[in-house]
């Protein structure tokens, strides 16, 4: 068993947090919380992971105030300068600042790994968890919906959706959502199947419970971590559909900074000034891992099979 | 008096954690000759941890420290990995609690049993085949041929552990260490198994660890038997003289149990002493 | 159906509860298996009865056909003298109450044990949440303290003791138990024993509960069933199975088996 340090001399916060009896619900559960918050701490690239994605939040955040330079500016005498001192990152084939256009990039970005979040877990969370629970044909209907989806790549998927709904990110976060919900529900589901066996399920179902009473109040916090946990590693996926949808011109439209599109118009320079490509490039690559780092070690600590 | 098989002193076994060590045995002593010992305590009690201890079957966190712990004159201490392996299995060897989770799912049980036995001893194909089914005859199974055949998911909880007994003793093992063997069963088939085990034990004269949390079984079937709380061996006692035990912990144990014998209204509650955590283990009636 | 059953010391009772000719099959056409074979008994108010057999021996399979977790079964099931409906309503519930084997099991690993015990009240429109829950945790001997504890915070023991302040605090008149002490520490188990004795005194509750160990069930029930392969064998009084008074092979077989080690001949 694994215990933080008990600190009784403790005061203030210290000892509110290892107080050993809780005298409300909110201290119990944040004495919860910074047992994972401790557990998280001894995890280094978990830790990393969470950094990055602070830093591209306070980015996003401060946007107005860390770009040093107008982001639509066009200054064709300044186009493809290598970075110094007063475009720390260069100039791109418009003669705009690309480290403006990089900060302001991470507000595209984070937004769209947000809403789609936003709309992805409770759709496939709600599916899963009532396909998973109730069976039968309900089971049956569901879970084919969920095929007919994942029969397609998820890019392609998206691809059909933005051509049908027309190109823009509003489009790209509906058609990315609209790929990304099945495997969630999937997720769900199987979790639900060995959930609704247990004996605590059994308990509540004994106190007379309804079906819905159990599957939101029982069936789905049980679900809630691992579908988190996937999230985030699906979020690097998410952010690399949106800079290909970008990428492709069906995502973010010019002279939008999103990543991908800026990707997508230094490639015609990436022989002769490859950093336009580049930095746009490692920054979807830097969060993609981010996210994934941060996911495994959310994994470690809340995944109940992890203790 | 014959020097004993097992002879352990002063053993430590703690765990490093993050933050803190927890010592899960506690400097304790004991010796095991050619008899049946058991050992019993509640969950925690380090009583399990002891028996892996014996053949260092111990999760890679813990540590062991102990100032004698030998095996046949073998220091178990400082033997290598290498010469452990030819221990295990070889001369000390290990039942355990669930045979389903000790059989190898996709060979047929015969198949594991004749391997046991090639492991060890260097005959032919034939021979040891003949010597799993001669010792399936010897765990009491009555269709051995057919029972060769099967694979662990075909065979019930009684005949499994019957199976893991005949391949723990068929390279002829002299310790045997039983961790909770009979816990999984039915108390018709525990006493099948525990005749056959007692039985074999016997005629070879081999040594028996005998792992439990039951008082009562340990007290009918062993010959010895020490009880363990909080990593201490608290009691070490003639297994007849148990329902005499001078340690206020045993009495409290055997006075927790329903019993069957006479009708009692409420049972008694154990209270734990910290005092016994330092104290003194009483040997035969006698604190040392 | 008269109303009256008769108990173990002969004076007559309500009838709390009355299995008849309960059959449960698993499986169908040739894979069929007969899990519970024409099996009825009855059960006084404020009775305790026991079920043991070994296991598969189908005891499991009654609790869970009459809590309708398993809503398979043929014959009937009467609680208070009125035909239990196959779909259990609330009002069942409200009635007859079960605490599970496996306290790790049986509680929630994220809910604390105040949402655990005011969930029941809720479903059942009691009043007075906090109050209830600060006298239930007293009575199974946890204390108010306890309220905001999470079940991986618990030792066995007292898991099971909020298990069954679950199961009492919608103040049931039936508790089922099934084998409530098997998963616990000897001097946890006499815990648990005690404090069921206990409650049963104070609540005016009936018990049944089924085990595999004999020494428990007739340490807290009266009347002990045998079961073997799905039919109850031999009905006996706790007195019977002390003196050994038992006319079944099989029971007698179980009775010498679970007094101990003897070398089988």
């Amino acid at each position: 068993m694994s215990a933080p340090p008990l600190e009784t001399s403790g005061t203030g916060l210290k000892a509110w947090l290892t107080a050993p009896i809780p005298a409300s619900p909110f201290q119990a559960r944040m004495q919860q919380l910074s047992l994972k918050w401790w557990r998280l701490k001894a995890n280094p690239s978990a830790l990393f992971g969470l950094a990055v994605i602070v830093l591209i939040v306070l980015a996003a955040l401060f946007a107005p105030l860390i770009a040093t330079h107008d982001i639509y500016a066009q200054d064709l005498g300044k186009r493809l300068l290598r970075p110094s001192a007063a475009h720390w990152l260069g100039t791109d084939e418009l003669g705009r600042d690309i480290f403006s256009r990089l900060v302001f990039g991470a507000r595209i970005t984070l937004y769209i790994a947000l809403l789609t979040a936003i709309i992805v877990a409770p759709l496939g969370l709600i599916i899963g968890t009532t396909s998973g629970y109730l069976g039968g044909w309900v089971d049956i209907v569901l879970m084919r919906v969920v095929d007919v989806f994942l029969a397609f790549p998820s890019l392609v998927l998206a691809l059909a959706f933005v051509a049908a709904l027309g190109p823009g990110i509003e489009n790209a976060i509906i058609a990315i959502a609209l790929a990304a919900w099945p495997p969630i529900a999937r997720l769900a589901r199987a979790e639900t199947l060995s959930i609704r066996k247990s004996d605590y399920i059994a308990a509540v179902r004994l106190q007379g419970a309804s079906p819905l009473r159990i599957i939101l109040g029982h069936v789905v916090p049980m679900c809630i971590p691992s579908v988190v946990v996937r999230l985030t590693l699906n979020m690097a996926a998410i952010i690399l559909t949106a800079a290909g949808l970008g990428f492709l011109g069906l995502g973010a439209q010019p002279p939008s900074p999103e990543w991908g599109a800026m990707l997508a118009s230094g490639r015609e320079f990436i022989l002769t000034n490859g950093w336009i490509a580049a930095i746009p490039g490692t920054a979807i690559l830097i969060t993609s891992l981010a996210f994934n780092l941060f996911g495994d070690g959310l994994r470690d600590i809340l995944d109940p099979r992890h203790g | 008096m014959a020097k004993p098989l097992l002879e352990v002193e002063d053993l430590f076994v703690s765990f490093k954690g993050a933050h803190r060590t927890t010592q899960a045995v506690r400097g304790i002593s004991f010796n095991v000759g050619r008899e049946k010992v058991g050992i019993v305590g509640e969950s925690g009690s380090g009583k399990s941890l002891t028996g892996r201890t014996v053949l260092k079957l111990t999760p890679k966190a813990a540590h062991i420290d102990a100032r004698r712990l030998s095996f046949d004159g073998i220091d178990l201490l400082a033997a290598s990995e290498r010469q452990m392996r030819s221990i295990r299995g070889n001369r000390i060897s290990m039942i355990l609690q669930d045979p389903k989770f000790s059989l190898n799912p996709l060979m047929r049980v015969g198949q594991q049993i004749t391997e046991a036995y090639r492991l060890h001893h260097k005959v032919g194909r034939r021979e040891a085949e003949a010597r799993a089914l001669a010792m399936l005859e010897a765990v009491k199974i009555r269709d051995p041929d057919r029972v060769y055949q099967l694979f662990p998911h075909e065979v019930s909880g009684g005949m499994g552990q019957r199976i893991m007994i005949a391949m723990m003793l068929i390279p002829e093992p002299d310790l045997i260490i039983a961790d909770e063997p009979t816990s999984a069963l039915d108390v018709t088939v525990r006493r099948q198994v525990l005749t056959i085990l007692d039985e074999l034990v016997t005629r070879r004269g081999a040594g028996l660890m005998f792992i439990s949390h039951d008082l009562n079984l340990v007290a009918d079937f062993c010959d010895r038997v020490l009880v363990m709380y909080a990593g201490r061996i608290m009691e070490d006692i003639a297994a007849c003289d148990l329902r005499n035990a001078r340690h206020p912990y045993t009495r409290a144990l055997l006075d927790s149990l329903p019993r069957l014998d006479r009708a009692t209204d409420m049972l008694q509650v154990p209270s734990r002493d910290p005092a016994w955590l330092d104290g003194p283990t009483i040997r035969s009636g006698a604190a040392t | 159906m008269s109303a009256l059953a008769t108990n173990a010391q002969g004076t007559a009772q309500e009838t709390a509860l009355a299995v008849s000719h309960l059959n449960i099959t698993f499986g169908s056409g040739a894979a069929a298996m007969t899990a519970v074979d024409d099996v009825s008994f009855t059960l006084g108010h404020g009775e305790a009865f026991g079920l043991i057999g070994e296991s598969g021996c189908g005891k499991s399979t009654i609790l869970r056909a009459l809590v309708g977790l398993n809503r398979d079964y043929e014959g009937t099931i009467r609680f208070r003298d009125t035909v239990v409906p196959r779909q259990r309503d609330k009002s069942f519930f409200r009635r007859v109450q079960m605490v599970f084997q496996d306290p790790y099991a049986s509680l929630h690993p994220r809910k604390m044990v105040q949402y655990v015990l005011a969930e029941p009240l809720r479903i059942h429109g009691f009043d007075r949440h906090q109050e209830r829950i600060d006298e239930i945790l007293s009575a199974v001997g946890l204390g108010p303290s306890f309220r905001y504890r999470f079940p991986h915070e618990l030792s066995g023991g007292q898991r099971q003791r909020v298990a069954i302040a679950r199961a009492l605090i919608i103040e049931p008149e039936l508790l089922l138990l099934d084998e409530p002490t098997s998963a616990l520490d000897v001097s946890v188990q006499a815990e648990i024993l005690n404090l069921l004795k206990q409650l049963r005194r104070a609540r005016d509750l009936t018990y049944l509960m089924v085990s595999h160990d004999l020494a428990v069930v007739t340490h807290l029930c009266e009347r002990v069933g045998m079961m073997s392969e799905g039919r109850i064998i031999e009905e006996m009084s706790a007195e019977d199975v002390r003196a050994g008074r038992a006319a079944e092979p099989y029971t007698r077989e179980f009775l010498e088996a679970s007094t101990g080690y003897r070398p089988a001949s």
